[in-house]
């Protein structure tokens, strides 16, 4: 999905907040937060592309204004709820108020049918693929074409992963851009390597 | 008068709904709380960043280690004694030059290799950070106090995937010759983000 999480290389934020010393936590239930949905995923409740796209799922003010924090319990909530562990009215009369969950999934898919081994200096371009469900893809790189650099061990395939489709593990490869082609005359000049799976992948022509 | 609705139709405080999750769970025998007392033990203490420290001192002073290191990371980690989650299966290990700067990033969200290099910071998990890094890599860094010459090549790397990332900056020249312990001592974790040089 084009979601709200898709932040890459959108423009209007100010100053990175940065300390040398900042720090992971500034809050106890933070923590608590970070361990209980660690928990969730050790005991196989859902799994880390659930568990991303339940964050993807937020309504895009709730996901803009919640902290980093606000959103790991959102996705949480709403797993432990779909996975019918918990329901809604407990945590509510529980918590003692509205407990705003994501909202519901739309379809994932799975391995792109047609998918072609690379090897490091082939030229490839990320497909023009729309999905409504979840997609490690970033938006800034769809359509575009950059060098293969090296290919890494396979993966559960994120889009069929985060909605319990079966899938085909498949490698991701280590896709070189340049931030002039992803962003003509409108970036710094560097280079930016992203992590693409290969149902994303076509080789260009 | 219409009946008033006795609900208080607010979103709960934080840390109620946090409370509320917990305590569910607890109830249905799942142990939560046990589990949270590990796990936040293992975040504090031991997902920090001295073990990616640990890390870069030994590829300074071994050039064999070095090469195995950026051959397979997570391989190499673990004969320092360091683990990763099961579902980081890549340790890609990015070495700076004079001419390079290497910076890593997740625009989707904050993935990173936690348990090597810590959890992440604050600003790392930032809106402002994850738009900005990859489009206009060059004016964040110097923004964050990194004013890298115009001859320097800037890679950034989008966390995208499972596999992980850590920067192994450069050794200070005036360093060459110290322990390896005193050297790890100096390493910080935003030198393994890519943000700062040492």
């Amino acid at each position: 999905m084009d979601g709200m999480h898709d932040l890459g290389g959108r423009q209007g934020f100010g100053a990175v907040r940065y300390r040398p010393d900042a720090r992971a936590f500034h809050e106890a239930w933070e923590v608590r937060v970070n361990s209980l949905y660690a928990f969730a995923v050790r005991r196989g409740i859902f799994n880390m592309d659930e568990y991303r796209h339940a964050i993807e799922r937020m309504e895009p003010r709730h996901y803009l204004t919640a902290s980093y924090y606000e959103r790991s319990l959102t996705s949480l909530a709403t797993l432990l709820v779909e996975k019918g562990i918990l329901t809604r009215e407990e945590l509510e009369r529980r918590a003692q108020g509205l407990f705003p969950l994501a909202a519901p999934s739309a379809p994932g898919r799975s391995n792109v049918p047609a998918r072609e081994r690379f090897q490091p200096g082939d030229r490839v371009r990320v497909r023009d693929d729309y999905v409504p469900g979840h997609v490690r893809m970033p938006g800034y790189i769809r359509g575009k074409t950059g060098v293969v650099v090296s290919e890494s061990p396979a993966y559960p395939f994120p889009d069929a992963h985060a909605h319990a489709l079966a899938a085909q593990d498949e490698p991701t490869y280590d896709v070189r851009f340049r931030s002039e082609d992803l962003w003509p005359q409108s970036a710094d000049a560097a280079l930016v390597h992203v992590g693409v799976f290969q149902s994303y992948l076509e080789r260009a022509t | 008068m219409p009946d008033q609705n006795p609900v208080i139709q607010r979103t709960a405080p934080v840390e109620r709904r946090v409370d509320a999750i917990q305590q569910a769970l607890d109830e249905r025998g799942m142990n939560a709380t046990d589990a949270v007392e590990e796990l936040t033990e293992l975040a504090e203490e031991h997902w920090i960043p001295q073990n990616g420290a640990r890390v870069v001192a030994r590829a300074w002073v071994d050039p064999e280690f070095r090469r195995r290191l950026l051959a397979n990371g997570r391989a190499a980690v673990a004969e320092l004694g360091l683990s990763m989650p099961k579902h980081h299966r890549h340790l890609v290990v990015l070495e700076n030059t004079p001419a390079v700067q290497n910076v890593i990033c997740c625009t989707q969200c904050s993935c990173t290799a936690f348990t090597i290099i810590g959890l992440p910071p604050d600003w790392y998990k930032d809106l402002e950070y994850r738009a900005r890094v990859v489009r206009e890599s060059r004016t964040v860094l110097k923004e964050m106090g990194l004013d890298l010459a115009p001859d320097v090549e800037i890679r950034v790397w989008d966390t995208t995937a499972d596999t992980r990332y850590m920067v192994l900056p450069e050794q200070p020249p005036e360093t060459i010759g110290w322990s390896e312990e005193k050297l790890a001592g100096i390493v910080t974790r935003d030198s393994m983000i890519g943000v700062a040089r040492l």
